[in-house]
């Protein structure tokens, strides 16, 4: 039992934190050009962060 | 010659050249800043579509080439909506100069005009249901790991404290991520109907609140976790549906916002300036350059041109006119600068005329119920009615066991909801689409593909429909290579379509020196070449500076000579579309009645039927017309399938069960139709039929399979021997088999592309121009 009450917050959290991620990713930008994204790493001059 | 010559000089011609050029900088560029975004001081966002962009070198080219120039300051290409938002400064330089710029890097760029928020609102319902899909997939998954473990055998007390955690979860979950359905299922009941919502609602709410009740009691089983993964099921369903609309969707208006959206208002004493549609009012004066499309009617008061009317008659032969003469809104000026007097405004317009006959006729046709919401007006009411029988039943039986009667009516609705119902038409249409995409061909609704499936009349348009509405260069007499060289050379400072398809027939001559350029609306393109004048255009007007004006009036094509030397002829005629006759031989093959309507007159329309094998064809129709033809034959009893181009079809397209449009077409013909295929071959019709008959059987099996399971767990639920752990499995189960029977379109092959021609015809035949063997019928009639 008493591992249950340190697991499963942790499980949680870890989910948690996981659709965090997915919100974040969302609101920066990064669903915004699928596309572009999967051939922009061909272009062997383009270093840049993705904004 | 009379009309140009007296009211026009030269220097009128090319008010748009070099001595007018800040005008004409600056009205473009009141032009970007109608279509900029401002942040801040003098900083400002241009969206530009560039259709073609394609790969990582193109990216690279836009946005390193781009940021060479001073006044950007950022540049973000994206590739999934081919447009390129551009931040730039004012103070450092025009915003203009990055169209023409993205131009001579080979990009064609149009200006992005943010007016239309339904787009943005569009995707704002995207971002709202992939955020309701996360949380729901959060939720469904850590629910699922505690009742795996409440099913594999917890103990009394770890289960109810399982069931809490998983009910504090799903509570809130189910909260947020249900709102689309919820919203959706109270619109429907509000306006006194069913869909499909209603029971997907009723049974989630239900058994969320009959799980948290059991808990706090006794706590033997909850279905928290059938709740949530019901919900996560369905909203891929539903985000997959969004995904395909929102992307046909997407296509579509990246096709209509090339028409200009806007035009260039005279003032006395004022310099020419910019001003938007809306704000075009009758009486003002309008400039159009060469290239552009005429905002609203008017009446030409200066200049004199050729002008393609095509979107009025849907004939693509251009027409000259003089001062006096009445344009409606939508033609294509090709050749001379000209000033109208608008006589109506963007609301009143021949264009608007149109779009309310089209939105009349389309309000005629009534609006398709899709096979879904079919489905639903059945399903719905049944599944409710089961739940209240299995209620009163086990009432009956257990003698008023309230509690346990209550507990099997909600078992019964978890176990019916709909969620391989949900996901059986949205799959297969995205898979459907995506096929359709690969092919060319791009879908506007998800009920296209029903409706393209039930028809049994197609009907065709000719101009631009069956032939591509352009001429090209079918033969060419007394032309020697000095004489082609110079000709290239002439026609390459053309717009006008005779001038591009001389152009391209001569590719391979090799260009000439010419000076003093001057297009003469309404005759031709002259020049100077070593000293002697050199004219491209009508036979009369050339043949007055050739060696023997005996070849007059009736020579038919585009003539051209250099001062002093005998004429010579080059023949234009309108090419058949790629594969007609296979096309129409493939429809007359699946019995469907092939017909023809076409504005053009009697005898190049019954020429050109007897040459394809139509049996019916009507010409010299008009608008009216075709869309009463059209009606006339749905109230016969037939369901149409329309396949044109022009804005004269565009209520025709409207009216039609379903209806087809080249890229080609005009920009209203192809907000009216359905399907809208990019690539020339008409072969389309055939393919995008075949696909809509295989989606619309998919759908029909995925309806099966989803009853087939309702048809083994319905009776168990009635029987009160469902368990949580069986409606999750059963759930599941349905929705991938749904699923992997949806995917097997990926595999769909339609023979015509891979054995490239199916038909004996070679492809010289079929693209053979429509008179090019009949000159003496032709001379004849």
């Amino acid at each position: 039992m008493s591992h249950l009450l340190v697991l499963i917050p942790l499980a949680l959290a870890l989910g948690a934190l996981g659709l965090a991620a997915f919100f974040w990713s969302l609101r920066s930008g990064q669903y915004e050009d699928l596309e572009g994204a999967s051939v922009r790493i061909l272009d062997e001059d383009n270093d840049e962060q993705p904004s | 010659m009379s009309c140009c010559e007296s009211s026009i000089d030269k220097a009128d011609i090319t008010p748009v050249g070099e001595p007018n050029l800040s005008v004409a900088a600056r009205l473009d560029e009141e032009r970007v800043r109608a279509a900029s975004r401002h942040l801040q001081a003098a900083q400002h966002q241009t969206d530009y579509i560039v259709p073609d962009m394609h790969c990582a070198a193109c990216i690279g080219t836009i946005e390193r080439g781009l940021m060479s120039m001073s006044q950007v300051c950022s540049v973000r290409a994206n590739l999934t909506k081919r447009t390129v938002a551009v931040v730039w400064d004012a103070d450092q330089g025009s915003g203009s100069e990055v169209a023409s710029f993205l131009k001579r890097l080979g990009f064609e760029a149009n200006l992005h005009f943010p007016g239309d928020a339904a787009t943005e609102h569009v995707d704002d319902k995207g971002r709202r249901l992939l955020k309701s899909l996360a949380v729901a997939g959060f939720a469904a998954a850590n629910i699922m790991l505690l009742s795996v473990s409440v099913w594999s055998g917890a103990d009394v007390e770890t289960a109810k404290l399982f069931h809490l955690i998983s009910g504090l979860i799903a509570v809130p979950a189910v909260a947020y991520a249900g709102q689309p359905f919820f919203t959706s299922a109270l619109k429907a009941l509000s306006g006194r109907r069913l869909n499909m919502d209603v029971p997907i609602s009723l049974a989630v709410i239900l058994a969320l609140t009959m799980s948290v009740f059991e808990s706090f009691t006794n706590g033997s089983e909850a279905y928290f976790d059938a709740a949530v993964t019901l919900l996560f099921f369905l909203l891929i369903g539903r985000y997959l549906d969004h995904l395909m609309r929102q992307r046909a969707r997407g296509a579509v208006d990246r096709l209509v916002q090339l028409t200009s959206k806007g035009g260039v208002l005279i003032e006395a004493g004022k310099s020419p300036h910019y001003i938007d549609l809306n704000e075009i009012r009758e009486g003002m004066r309008l400039r159009v350059n060469p290239g552009e499309r005429l905002p609203v009617d008017g009446t030409l008061v200066e200049g004199c041109s050729d002008v393609d009317r095509a979107l009025v008659t849907g004939e693509s032969n251009s027409v000259t006119c003089k001062v006096g003469d009445q344009l409606e809104a939508g033609v294509l000026n090709l050749t001379g600068s000209i000033d109208i007097i608008a006589t109506s405004d963007a609301s009143n317009s021949f264009l608007a005329e149109v779009s309310s006959m089209m939105d009349a006729a389309e309000r005629g046709r009534g609006h398709y119920v899709g096979i879904a919401d079919r489905m639903a007006q059945i399903y719905a009411p049944a599944v409710h009615l089961l739940a209240l029988l299995t209620f009163i039943g086990w009432m009956v039986a257990t003698g008023g066991d309230w509690h346990s009667s209550i507990y099997t009516a909600i078992a019964v609705l978890i176990i019916t909801c709909p969620c391989a119902l949900g996901l059986a038409v949205p799959v297969v249409h995205v898979i459907g689409a995506h096929q359709l995409m690969r092919r060319g061909i791009m879908m506007r609704d998800g009920t296209g593909f029903e409706r393209l499936s039930e028809i049994d009349t197609v009907t065709f348009d000719k101009t631009g429909t069956l032939t591509m509405g352009e001429p090209v260069v079918t033969e060419s007499h007394r032309v020697d290579a000095n004489a082609a060289s110079l000709a290239k050379s002439l026609a390459s400072h053309s717009s006008h379509p005779a001038a591009r398809a001389i152009a391209n027939h001569l590719e391979e001559a090799k260009s000439l020196p010419i000076s003093d350029i001057t297009e003469v609306p309404g005759f031709g393109v002259e020049a100077r070449h070593r000293g002697q004048i050199v004219r491209l255009g009508r036979a009369r007007w050339v043949a007055e500076i050739a060696a023997n004006e005996q070849t007059g009036e009736k020579m038919p094509g585009v003539a051209f000579a250099i001062q002093g030397k005998p004429v010579g002829v080059f023949e234009l005629e309108d090419q058949v579309r790629e594969a007609v006759r296979s096309t129409i031989e493939a429809l007359k093959a699946d019995d469907l009645t092939v017909e023809m309507l076409s504005g053009d007159h009697q005898v190049p329309v019954a020429d050109l039927a007897e040459r394809l094998g139509i049996e019916t064809y009507v010409p010299e129709m008009t608008p009216h017309e075709k869309i009463s033809h059209i009606q006339k034959l749905q109230q016969s009893g037939a369901q149409v399938l329309m396949v044109g181009d022009g804005l004269n079809d565009a209520p025709a397209l409207a009216a039609a069960h379903v209806s087809m449009a080249p890229a080609s077409a005009s920009d209203v013909g192809r907000l009216a139709s359905d399907f809208i295929f990019t690539r020339p071959s008409l072969h389309a019709v055939v393919t995008a039929r075949a696909i809509a008959l295989k989606t619309g059987q998919l759908v029909r099996q995925n309806f099966g399979l989803a009853i087939a399971y309702n048809c083994i767990a319905v009776p168990l639920a009635i029987a009160g021997q469902i368990t949580p752990l069986f409606a999750a499995i059963a759930m599941s189960t349905s929705s991938i088999v749904v699923i992997a029977n949806s995917m097997r379109l990926n595999f769909f092959k339609d023979g015509f592309h891979r054995s490239g021609k199916p038909d004996g015809h070679t492809a010289e035949a079929e693209t053979a121009p429509v008179a090019a063997q009949t000159p003496d019928e032709r001379a004849a009639a």
